[in-house]
């Protein structure tokens, strides 16, 4: 299923000032991702977790080294250029899902697509399309507040599926959710990522949830260990 | 087309998310409706005073004054003078040949406003304003072809008898026909109620001249000469003949630009006091939007972070924010000027004027135009109130889409 590099980190530094302090997170951290892959991130807190996906979704820049994305490079992007780029390559999947509470279902979908030049009714078939994808196509109305924890990440998911992103973040996914819910979640990104071959890397503490990805990365003080999963 | 969709999704959300902050939001459209009400009150009598003074006069009547006088009550005519300007050029004259003038006197009385009346209804004991009297020549009611009597009677020259203006009448107590009036150490009887075009001339008593000099002592003395003209160049030929007689130092106007002139003096009056009281006020509401627009920014960081992390620009946010100001401000606004139209409009008042010093009966007014500084006040708070939150809101790191909401 996966193949040519999809996400290339090369040399990376990552160093925060806070004040006189300076923290090193990445330390010339290299990592490649194929396309198609499905990547657990593991770690102890404040292990830099966040900070990579970050980093990997052009949310933060790099203090040195050079992130490539499709064989273009993103560090050297400026804020604007940077945003567009998230927009037609990432999707963002979060702990908290993120809904715009004022907005039905259908309108939190919609968000990413208002950034494209599609017409009115092709934005409307596509979100129906993405709401049946997950499920929740007689939900469209809906607003987030009347919806479960599992309804609204699915509606998230939805979300960053819309504008056909490669690639998804998510960060802690199933962090709120219950057993059940989580396993419906993470099989859903499974299909995604088997079906329609997006490349997935998700942040989490579970190490149920890390078995559904095709490996997980272990972070710990700024470098990998990595272990196949066994099948 | 996409940037607008943008801006219009995020200012979408802004809106929708007042109600959550309702009670903030509310006491922001409060205080700026207070602002605007207090403007507007200001501005509604302004213009109504203005309407009224404006209303007084015509293009066809004559003021004499003495020459820099600028005011009737500032001013000083001799009965010489008086008698040169009836056999001036320009003056009209009536059926029988005589001169359509009347030497006037002008001074003031003082009288008590119905709101002053105390609870046992004892005059005497109440506080009291100035009022105008005014002497008419015996050409005073000839002179004036709109006036209208419409109670009572015109009263009979040598007596000391009183016609009332009929908005006078309706603010003061003590003014109604068959009532009697104390002016100085003389009984004065009200034998009548005029209008004359809702003019300011609907404030003042009026009696005959010769009565009023005698009370307060001023034989042979007028403050203006009234004199009907005879077309539109007769002003002209008027002031020309006054200017050509060294007897004669007097301004000549018509009656209408007097009053104008009148007009604008007391209501810059009135609106040099309104705009600093408002503005001053606006300190406040603009301190009370800056704090809700800041808790409206601080409740939706995470929002605004996660659209940018979608990929929407900085400016949608600052945009949007700013329109969640403007629009709570607006609100404010309008309500403002709904309250003033509700209290203020149509409400009768009276002030001391400035010229006069004497009370002239007026209108409160709320015309477009004054509605529109109102509302441009407003906007002005939710303006300067939005902005600098917006700014924030543009400037929120995209890492904060993590994290609790
Ligand atoms: N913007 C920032 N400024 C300063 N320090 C930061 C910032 N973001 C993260 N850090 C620090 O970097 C470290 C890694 O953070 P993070 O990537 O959030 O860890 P994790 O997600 O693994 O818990 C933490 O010590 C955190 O305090
Ligand atoms: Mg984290």
């Amino acid at each position: 299923m996966t193949g040519q590099t999809l996400i290339h980190l090369q040399d990376v530094s990552k160093r925060f000032v806070k004040g006189k302090d300076t923290i090193t997170i990445f330390d010339h951290l290299g990592l490649s991702i194929p396309a198609g892959d499905f990547v657990a991130v593991m770690g102890p807190s404040g292990s830099g977790k966040t900070t990579l996906l970050n980093l990997l979704g052009g949310i933060d820049q790099p203090t040195e080294g050079s992130i490539t994305f499709d064989g273009g490079r993103v560090d050297t992007l400026t804020e604007g250029q940077l945003a567009r780029w998230r927009a037609h390559n990432v999707g963002f999947i979060f702990q908290f899902y993120n809904l715009m509470p004022t907005l039905s279902a259908a309108r939190n979908v919609e968000l990413p697509l208002l950034l494209t030049s599609f017409s009115r009714a092709e934005r409307k078939r596509r979100v129906e399309a993405a709401l049946s994808l997950v499920g929740l196509a007689e939900r469209a109305d809906h607003y987030p507040r009347e919806m479960s924890g599992g309804q609204q990440q699915r509606v998230a998911i939805a979300r960053a599926l819309i504008s056909d992103p490669k690639l998804l973040l998510c960060d802690e996914p199933t962090g709120d959710l219950d057993r059940t819910t989580a396993d419906e979640i993470l099989a859903m990104l499974r299909l995604l990522n088997q079906e329609m071959g997006k490349t997935i890397v998700m942040v989490t503490h579970d190490p149920e949830a890390a078995k559904y990805a095709r490996r997980t990365l272990h972070l710990d003080k700024g470098r990998f260990t990595e272990r196949e999963l066994v099948a | 087309m996409r940037v607008f969709n943008e801006i219009a999704v995020v200012t979408t959300i802004c809106i929708k998310s007042i109600p959550q902050r309702f009670w903030a939001s509310f006491s922001t459209v409060v205080a700026v409706g207070l602002v605007v009400t207090v403007l507007l009150a200001f501005l509604a009598m302004a213009a109504g005073f203005q309407q009224t003074l404006r209303g007084t006069g015509t293009k066809d009547m004559a003021i004499l004054m003495r020459a820099g006088s600028q005011a009737e009550l500032n001013s000083g005519v001799t009965r010489d003078q008086a008698r040169l300007i009836e056999e001036a050029p320009g003056v009209m004259k009536d059926a029988d040949g005589k001169p359509l003038v009347s030497p006037e006197l002008y001074v003031i009385v003082d009288g008590v406003k119905k709101t002053a009346v105390p609870a046992d209804g004892n005059l005497k004991k109440a506080p009291r304003s100035n009022l105008t009297l005014r002497g008419l020549g015996p050409a005073g009611i000839a002179v004036r072809p709109g006036l209208k009597i419409v109670e009572g009677r015109a009263f009979k020259p040598g007596t000391n008898e009183l016609m009332v203006g009929r908005a006078l009448q309706k603010d003061f107590a003590g003014l109604n026909v068959g009532d009697t009036v104390k002016l100085g150490n003389s009984n004065w009887l009200v034998v009548g109620a005029f209008e004359l075009g809702g003019s300011v001339f609907e404030s003042e008593l009026w009696a005959d001249t010769p009565e009023v000099q005698d009370l307060f002592h001023r034989q042979n003395v007028f403050q203006s000469i009234r004199a009907r003209l005879t077309g539109p160049d007769a002003l002209k030929a008027l002031s020309d003949y006054a200017a050509n007689d060294p007897q004669l130092k007097l301004d000549v106007t018509t009656e209408a630009d007097y009053y104008a002139q009148q007009a604008s003096r007391t209501s810059d009056l009135i609106q040099k006091l309104g705009w600093p009281l408002a503005i001053a006020m606006a300190f406040g509401a603009l301190a009370g939007a800056l704090n809700t627009m800041y808790s409206s920014v601080a409740a939706r960081a995470q929002e605004i972070a996660t659209l940018r992390c979608i990929g929407f620009s900085g400016t949608s946010s600052f945009i949007g924010t700013l329109l969640e100001s403007l629009v709570l401000a607006l609100v404010g606004g309008i309500v403002g000027t709904l309250v003033t139209w509700v209290l203020f409009d149509g409400l009768t008042g009276s002030t001391l004027s400035g010229a006069s010093f004497s009370q002239i009966v007026f209108t409160f007014h709320l015309t477009p135009a004054v509605a529109v500084q109102g509302i441009i006040l407003a906007l002005v708070v939710g303006l300067v109130g939005g902005v600098f939150p917006a700014w924030r809101a543009a400037r929120i790191p995209i890492v904060e889409a993590y994290g609790t909401p």
